[in-house]
């Protein structure tokens, strides 16, 4: 996500279905990068509107998953076979089956917390001031209400004010930066 | 996640409920609710009962494990039971949360929230217990892997050591997944908080979350999978908990049913709390119209299944130890239903066999009073059945000359009513700061209903 460009109208809706359609008359006549839509819930086919590629996000937990699950191991292996060794009436150095508790548990947690933290960085969080957060109308986004946002300044091929007025959202205000 | 078919949602959420309803409630509960004299009474209590553990704490460091009624033959007493009782409390939670959620049942809508915390902060006591068990409880880091001047590592080939990384992994991931959906809640408070402290705060916590759909995407996206990871972790960590014990060359212990064992015991107790947690808190929050009877009838039918599980466990080891003619497999078994612990089995049976039965009945399902009872019997009787294997597997050693009882002490009690103290300490500011419910899957459920809109307004066909 981009910074705030220095205008962007806001335009609020009612329900997930006029939102839905909204997106889909503005994205005839705007860029994707110049549309971000706001919903209390996640709405079903509404990222795929905008044309969002797929994510990153589950390869980025394959690969915390694989350094953890093979971290941890190289390390019991390293410790158990070269650094400690124990021997125990000649029993092998690299008893691998006990080894593989701990590897499970920490791929797991190698693949959740890189998830979460390409999920925040993908999503430019935390991020706890937002020109967005100085609408008034914008409260009730973690509510009950439907919003669009165009930067007009992103985008100057379509008369941008125009275009969301014939939406007949409930309301349209200026953000500003 | 799909569009709910109207069936699966009828019974779910009220038909009158909107988004704007439900965030008005839910938020209503953490931002305009008094605390009034109940929940004061009850945090004071458990204030009481911590300080209780804290001292005892403080009392173990200072003179040692001695002060509880460990000895030998009987070295886990009180403590690896309130482990393995707490740990297995919170796989309940994560079970109903995660696995739940891939099974898209969209009845676990209104119990996931406070599932996970009750996950996360049964998780957190439990952790305790094997820590300050030890008996040098301050050398615990030992147990981490680190380059140390003593050129010592771990040893990796024991379940103790096991036990760790699975309690670390376990604790670390539940926290995360409980606290990403939690997100786009504190999300809804800060819009609601005003201006002032609690805005800042739940602003903070909420990280800047605005609810745009690519965020969504992301969200959804990392929901899904750390709900995979999180339903092999439940079995892995207490499959863990399980090997404590089956390494051991124990009668009793040593034996192959343990890891799935555990775990049906873990889902059993886990899904005993909930109800039990669920009941009394829908009844003082008000929140009836988002955990419903139907809520309540599907938990308990749940309880029903996974306790069968258990029952055939209890059958399952009973008959192996005696079709294998091992005497010290058959002497333990009859020891255990027959010696001087066989109390404690017949109590175990009653709670986490009979009393489950009278779950058959569709009238007992739609009580909730009795469902709060038989999940606290079931409770009780799942810490027993812990305490049972524990105490009777070691107080009757190979050797008759080392054969002992266990008399828990004053500082045993003080610490089990502890854990539930810290626990309660936990739970009861959670019902007052966080979101109770998650809001956002509560609206998604709202708006899947064909006959309401967004603002609330009936259309009636």
């Amino acid at each position: 996500m981009k910074g705030p460009p220095s205008c962007a109208l806001l335009a609020e809706f009612a329900t997930a279905e006029q939102l839905l359609a909204a997106v889909a008359k503005v994205r005839q006549k705007a860029y994707a990068r110049s549309v971000e839509v706001y919903s209390p819930f996640p709405v079903e086919g509404l990222a795929d509107l905008l044309g969002t590629r797929s994510s990153r996000i589950p390869f980025g937990m394959l690969v915390g998953a694989i350094a953890g699950g093979f971290g941890t191991y190289a390390l019991e292996w390293y410790a158990a076979v070269i650094d400690y060794p124990l021997n125990i009436g000649g029993r092998p150095l690299a008893s691998w089956p006990a080894f593989v508790p701990a590897a499970i548990e920490m791929s797991i947690l190698g693949a959740a917390v890189v998830g979460v933290l390409s999920m925040l960085l993908g999503n430019g969080l935390p991020r706890v001031r937002h020109p967005l957060f100085a609408v008034p109308a914008f409260e009730r986004a973690s509510a009950d209400r439907f919003f669009l946002l165009l930067h007009t300044a992103a985008d100057d091929s379509v008369d941008s004010r125009t275009l969301l007025q014939s939406l007949a959202p409930i309301s349209l205000s200026e953000v500003g930066e | 996640m799909a569009h709910v078919p109207q069936e699966s949602a009828a019974g779910l959420l009220a038909r009158e409920e909107s988004c704007a309803s439900i965030t008005d409630a839910i938020t209503s509960l953490s931002l305009r609710r008094r605390s009034g004299r109940l929940w004061l009474s009850g945090f004071a209590l458990a204030v009481l009962l911590m300080l209780g553990l804290m001292f005892g704490i403080g009392w173990l460091l200072a003179l040692g494990v001695g002060i509880w009624g460990l000895n030998i033959p009987i070295a886990w007493g009180f403590a690896i039971t309130n482990y393995v009782w707490w740990i297995a409390i919170g796989m309940g939670g994560t079970f109903i949360s995660a696995a739940l959620y891939l099974a898209r049942q969209e009845w676990r809508t209104s119990l996931s929230r406070y599932a996970e915390a009750m996950t996360v902060f049964a998780v957190s006591v439990s952790g305790l217990f094997p820590i300050l068990h030890l008996g040098r409880p301050w050398f615990f880091y030992w147990l981490f892997p680190y380059p140390n001047i003593m050129k010592a590592w771990p040893q990796w080939r024991s379940s103790l050591e096991w036990d760790f990384f699975a309690i670390l992994a376990y604790l670390i991931v539940s926290i995360l997944y409980w606290y990403v959906g939690l997100i786009p809640d504190f999300a809804a408070l800060r819009d609601r908080a005003g201006r002032g402290t609690r805005a800042r705060l739940y602003g903070l916590l909420a990280l800047g979350w605005r609810g745009e759909a690519r965020h969504w995407r992301r969200f959804e996206t990392l929901s899904l999978l750390l709900a995979g990871l999180a339903v092999p972790l439940v079995f892995s960590v207490h499959s863990m908990v399980a090997l404590d014990f089956s390494e051991a060359v124990l009668p009793g212990w040593h034996s192959t049913i343990f890891p799935p064992f555990f775990v049906a015991g873990a889902l059993f107790s886990g899904f005993a709390m909930v109800l039990a947690l669920g009941i009394p808190m829908r009844h003082w929050l008000g929140l009836e119209a988002y955990i419903t009877p139907r809520h309540l009838e599907n938990m308990a039918k749940l309880l029903l299944a996974v306790g069968l599980f258990v029952d055939y466990s209890y059958v399952a080891e009973i008959f192996t130890a005696l079709y294998s003619m091992d005497r010290y497999d058959v002497a333990l078994t009859l020891n255990r239903m027959f010696g001087a612990y066989a109390w404690l089995f017949w109590t175990t049976i009653s709670c986490n066999v009979l009393t489950i039965q009278f779950l058959w009945w569709p009238r007992v399902r739609a009580s909730p009073v009795a469902l709060f009872l038989i999940s606290v019997a079931v409770l009780i009787g799942m810490w027993l059945e812990r305490f049972m294997l524990i105490v009777t597997s070691l107080y009757r050693d190979f050797l008759p000359s080392s054969w002992g009882m266990f008399y828990p002490t004053f500082w045993d009690i003080a610490f089990l009513l502890g854990s539930l103290g810290l626990f309660f300490f936990l739970y009861l500011l959670f019902l007052r700061l966080v979101p109770v419910i998650s809001m956002f899957e509560l609206r998604r459920l709202a708006d899947a209903r064909p006959q309401a809109s967004a603002d609330g307004a009936q259309v009636r066909s």
